[in-house]
């Protein structure tokens, strides 16, 4: 499914490497042990390199997302705005903490640094959708909202 | 050349010296944690920081280079507070627990503290906290004790390019591990325990195996034999403050006798052996056409890596077992029966400058009925804690000689411990066996030393041979894609997983002398002269044991107990 990506590249130049973790996570929206392997093999790097590389970058991810992406925005206007109890009540309501999937793959949570949103914190999106001025008490009817609406398998989130 | 002033005095050095080697040139030392020699500079930890005047920040001397009528100061009240700061924060980040650290006396982060004078903890905070890696026979890795200096990552992609750990993640949640966080033992690391000689702190470790060791010498119904490589008695002295390079093989039978050892045996003993079947082997490779180059596959480091990374060039490894595992295998045959012991009730310990020997002993193609044919693999280091335990005065021991059968060798067997040493000894049995006449000349200049691949061609019988010697396990790539294209004009290549061989293994005496290779590898040179015997096939006890139980080297006998096969591991 990724073979094709080595073909826009030389093999053994490791300057590449990037670029290669980034088209594979085009592919698959994570990065699976496999081709990590073969992009290792393919720049010439040794495979621990190439995941000290996967792991240094937020960009990348080594699980798979699920179909719905949370993400809680921890820039400092929403942390005075009580983002961290935000946070907490999703991580609580899903069962799972910030950077994890659930287990039925439909919720990823994180975080992210500012979303540049400030004028309506605390902000959380979902998927694409931004909700401003979120309270800790909406967000079990926010949820119920996603967990009922299934959606379209073909439009995973996340993938572009 | 150019001028400068540290501390006040004046010091010439060439351009392009770092501040670091000029102010070492001059005798003034500078603290280093993240500094290798000869390494590019990564000027990581910043403890050799330095004021110089112009400069509004401190200078990390490793990496800045020197220029004319530059002004230094190493030893200012700023540059001594920054560095007790670094220390400070390290120690914070790192567990409490020196008193029973395998480290303890002999950590760079410990002298540091000392001479930095730390007595009080002034940060405190949240500290990392990382599960032990106790997967692999060989070597423990503990995250925890780790200080991101990245001397070990760089040994083992640089040098070794092994490339089995590198720095994952980032910022507090750093780490030094492997691909996924995965245990050593399913990881490409080939357990050579380079990484341990350079880890300034005990994150890195051999895996100890005393407590087993001294089990069985208290158990009355076990008979305990020790067996001592050739590298060993050149390196264990320097544990107690010996100059470096002193032959001790006189102590450590005595001192191994006082543990309780039975029998005391000598490795060289089936290293003789293992070149009297493997010249065999390269004799008939090279006159009946098979598989050339011929691999030595003395070094268990070496023979895992093939496995990782090449499977399908196997066929061109010997197959003789490595020498400590023949020494056990005969001892569980032969020995056994002369002394009228079962096999099971012998439990071989190997003394071994080794990390990775721990590994081979527990493979399985080595083990005959699951009794394997080496029980146990002490390091250099685990024996010295064990003489200190017992109470062993080991500067002050009387020299005795080793056990026979099984303790005679040759000059020919002692230069194993060294790169090239298989190779030279190969040589002058081969020739023997070749030609039926005799080495004038033992010594091949070409093929000692530090260099990473060293060749020597010579014509025996109108045959011209051609050797290459190996040594660190990075140079070994070349060779084998030479091998790979059928390109390679060698016949017989010796490869050491370490540099400079068996003589700088994992498992010796940890300190950063940098000599201390040359040193132990010129004591080992040293007791080959004084050999009454320097080759292998003139060995008495050898020739006993052939006539005795093997009948002739590469016998049926032979091949089942001397050699062994390998597997492929290539993921």
């Amino acid at each position: 499914m990724h073979k094709h990506i080595f073909k826009k590249y030389p093999a053994k130049d490791k300057s590449n490497l990037i670029a290669l973790l980034q088209a594979v996570q085009e592919i698959y929206g994570y990065l699976p042990e496999g081709a990590l392997q073969e992009v290792s093999d393919f720049v010439g790097l040794p495979l621990s390199r190439v995941y000290g590389v996967a792991t240094f970058y937020n960009q990348f991810r080594l699980t798979p997302l699920g179909e719905i992406v949370i993400r809680v925005c921890r820039g400092t206007a929403c942390h005075v705005c009580n983002s961290a109890n935000i946070l907490f009540t999703l991580e609580t309501n899903l069962g799972i903490t910030a950077g994890q999937t659930t287990r039925d793959k439909r919720f990823t949570l994180e975080t992210v640094a500012c979303i540049g949103a400030c004028s309506i914190a605390p902000v959380i999106t979902i998927n694409d959708e931004y909700h401003g001025k979120v309270t800790v008490k909406e967000i079990p009817n926010i949820l119920k909202k996603y967990n009922v609406q299934k959606q379209n398998p073909e439009k995973k989130a996340g993938v572009k | 050349m150019v001028e400068l002033t540290i501390n006040k005095i004046k010091v010439n050095a060439e351009e392009g010296m770092t501040i670091l080697d000029a102010a070492k040139s001059a005798g003034i030392a500078v603290p280093t944690l993240c500094h290798m020699k000869n390494l590019f500079p990564t000027g990581a930890c910043r403890i050799c920081s330095v004021e110089v005047e112009g400069q509004r920040g401190l200078i990390p001397s490793c990496a800045y280079p020197v220029y004319e009528g530059m002004v230094v100061d190493t030893n200012s009240p700023r540059v001594r507070k920054a560095r007790k700061t670094i220390v400070e924060l390290l120690i914070e980040n790192h567990p409490q627990d020196c008193l029973i650290c395998v480290r303890n006396k002999n950590c760079e982060l410990q002298d540091m503290s000392a001479h930095y004078g730390v007595r009080e903890h002034r940060y405190a905070g949240e500290s990392k906290d990382h599960a032990i890696d106790i997967s692999s026979p060989s070597m423990e890795r503990d995250p925890a004790k780790c200080i991101l200096c990245g001397r070990c990552v760089r040994v083992c992609n640089e040098i070794q390019q092994v490339g089995a750990i590198d720095f994952t993640k980032r910022g507090f949640q750093s780490i030094v591990t492997t691909p996924y966080n995965k245990g050593l033992n399913i990881s490409d690391c080939i357990l050579c325990g380079q990484c341990i000689l350079v880890c300034p702190t005990a994150a890195l470790r051999e895996k100890g195996q005393l407590k087993e060791v001294a089990s069985a010498l208290n158990n009355k119904n076990k008979f305990v034999i020790a067996q001592i490589a050739p590298a060993v008695r050149a390196s264990l002295g320097e544990e107690y403050n010996m100059p470096l390079g002193t032959d001790v093989t006189g102590q450590l039978v005595t001192g191994l006798k006082r543990l309780g050892f039975k029998r005391v045996f000598d490795t060289n003993f089936a290293a003789d052996l293992t070149i009297m079947e493997e010249a065999t082997e390269l004799v008939n490779r090279v006159t009946n056409n098979k598989p050339l180059p011929m691999f030595t596959s003395c070094c268990p480091g070496w023979v895992k890596y093939i496995e990782h990374r090449k499977p399908e060039l196997l066929q061109h490894v010997s197959t003789c077992k490595s020498p400590h595992e023949m020494e056990g295998a005969i001892l569980k045959t032969y020995y056994a029966k002369k002394i009228g012991i079962d096999p099971k009730d012998i439990v071989v310990v190997s003394i071994m400058p080794c990390t990775v020997k721990k590994f081979e002993s527990s493979r399985p193609e080595l083990s005959e009925e699951y009794m394997p044919d080496v029980d146990a693999v002490l390091t250099t280091r685990e024996l010295v804690r064990f003489f200190n335990m017992a109470g062993v005065d080991f500067v002050d021991l009387p020299g005795s000689e080793f056990d026979n059968p099984l303790g005679e060798s040759t000059g020919a067997a002692i230069i194993f411990g060294t790169s090239g040493g298989v190779m030279e000894a190969a040589i002058r049995t081969a020739y023997n066996m070749l030609t039926g006449k005799e080495l004038e000349k033992l010594e091949f200049e070409e093929i000692r030393g530090l260099e990473g691949i060293k060749e020597l061609s010579l014509t025996i019988n109108g045959l011209k041979l051609n050797f290459a010697v190996v040594n660190g396990i990075g140079n070994v790539a070349k060779v084998l894609e030479e091998v790979e294209n059928g390109t390679s004009k060698y016949h017989f290549v010796e490869v050491m997983a370490c540099p400079g061989g068996c003589i700088n293994g994992g498992g010796q005496p940890i300190h950063q002398k940098h000599e201390k290779v040359i040193k132990r590898i010129k004591a080992l040179y040293e007791i080959d002269t004084k050999m009454i015997h320097r080759k292998s096939h003139e060995n008495e006890a050898v020739k006993t044991l052939y006539k005795e139980f093997f009948g002739e080297p590469n016998s049926e006998k032979a091949h089942e107990i001397l050699h062994t096969h390998y597997k492929s591991r290539k993921k």
